[in-house]
């Protein structure tokens, strides 16, 4: 039973991939106004001689930030998990 | 390990964290950053961690020493961040400046380390913080898998 | 390189990992092959959101020799960089609350690791 329902899920979901797989946009080709932007102005406004970089840390510093705080508390549970009892 | 192991890794390891540390301070330059360079330096102390073994590492490497590090790494990310606020938080504050502030000419040239605004020590900030807390994830995994087998 | 292909093959390279992901997820009892599910899983998104910018004859985003019209899209890059670090935090605390599970329990089994009955 367990093994039908399985089986016939996992089918419909697999499908629903494929076809969105072949329904995205021509391989090559990407839909990019931001980006342009981004490539033309970037020597400019940052200064910096990577593109990669000036997005990670100063168009999209946010995101850097809420990643740092990931690692923290990632740390932090790890560290937590591995503590020997000391109670009396 | 044997004696041959132990030797090797012991001048290796300089090596390996000279290697990260250019990848961190030329992260607005060449591909690479924070985060790849903090992981590399990572792996260094990965490799020491088995040529010597998890309980000789932690005689003089412990874990608040490690949490120390990690925590004034975030301290100092989050200070740079709101050295710009008086126009938004996150501005770029240093372009223009002496401190880091050249530009470079527009199209292909040859890269000025001087350059970039804040994003070098944004760099340095976060590939501490990188460093110490995979090192720290890695030293507490050994130690626990380790004692354990010692134990029983 | 995929001048002949009338369709997109990376985008279905990514669908084939992400439905062999979650086939093991789905069907695994062993909790370390779960975890491994996930890695996979992990792996096939990041893949997805690199070949999201992908420019035919383009070079890499670098301003050191390369020439501006020709430039792949730099931003799916560093959505990418976000997610490899999250995955391995995730990863992380995972395994280590297997290791727990294993020292209270005993087995790593998932269906014998329930310990609330009754």
């Amino acid at each position: 039973m367990r093994k039908i329902v399985l089986a016939i899920s996992l089918s419909i979901f697999i499908a629903f991939l494929i076809a969105a797989a072949l329904l995205l946009h021509p391989f090559g080709y990407p839909p990019s106004q931001m980006d342009d932007y981004i490539i033309e102005n970037t020597q400019r406004e940052t200064g910096a001689n990577s593109a990669v970089t000036a997005v990670v840390f100063d168009y999209r510093g946010f995101d850097t930030l809420g990643e740092a705080t990931i690692l923290f508390t990632a740390v932090t549970g790890v560290i937590m998990l591995f503590r020997k009892k000391k109670m009396e | 390990m044997s004696k041959i192991v132990r030797t090797i890794s012991n001048i290796l390891i300089l090596f390996i964290f000279i290697y990260g540390l250019y990848i961190i301070m030329h992260g607005h330059l060449t591909p690479g950053g924070g985060f790849q360079g903090g992981a590399v330096v990572a792996s260094g102390i990965a490799l020491l961690i088995v040529a010597f073994g998890s309980q000789n590492i932690h005689k003089s490497l412990k874990e608040h020493h490690l949490s120390t590090l990690e925590s004034s790494g975030a301290l100092i990310f989050i200070g740079l961040a709101f050295g710009g606020i008086a126009t938004v938080f996150f501005y770029n504050f240093l372009v223009g400046s002496p401190v880091f502030g050249h530009i470079p000419p527009s199209g292909p040239n040859a890269g000025d380390i001087w350059t970039g605004g804040m994003i070098p020590l944004m760099n340095l900030a976060v590939g501490l913080k990188v460093f110490a807390g995979l090192s720290a994830i890695l030293l507490v995994m050994a130690l626990a898998t380790s004692m354990t087998e010692m134990d029983e | 390189m995929t001048q002949g292909a009338p369709f997109n093959v990376p985008f279905l390279a990514v669908a084939m990992l992400i439905g062999i992901a979650f086939y093991i997820i789905l069907s695994q009892r062993n909790l370390i092959k779960l975890v491994m599910g996930l890695g996979i899983l992990a792996s096939g998104v990041n893949l997805f959101l690199i070949t999201l910018g992908y420019r035919k004859g383009g070079v890499a985003p670098i301003y050191t020799n390369a020439p501006i019209e020709k430039m792949v899209l730099p931003v799916p890059q560093a959505l990418t960089l976000t997610s490899i670090v999250i995955a391995v935090a995730t990863l992380a605390l995972m395994l280590s609350m297997v290791v727990h599970i294993y020292r209270h329990t005993g087995s790593v089994d998932a269906e014998k690791s329930r310990t609330m009955k009754g």
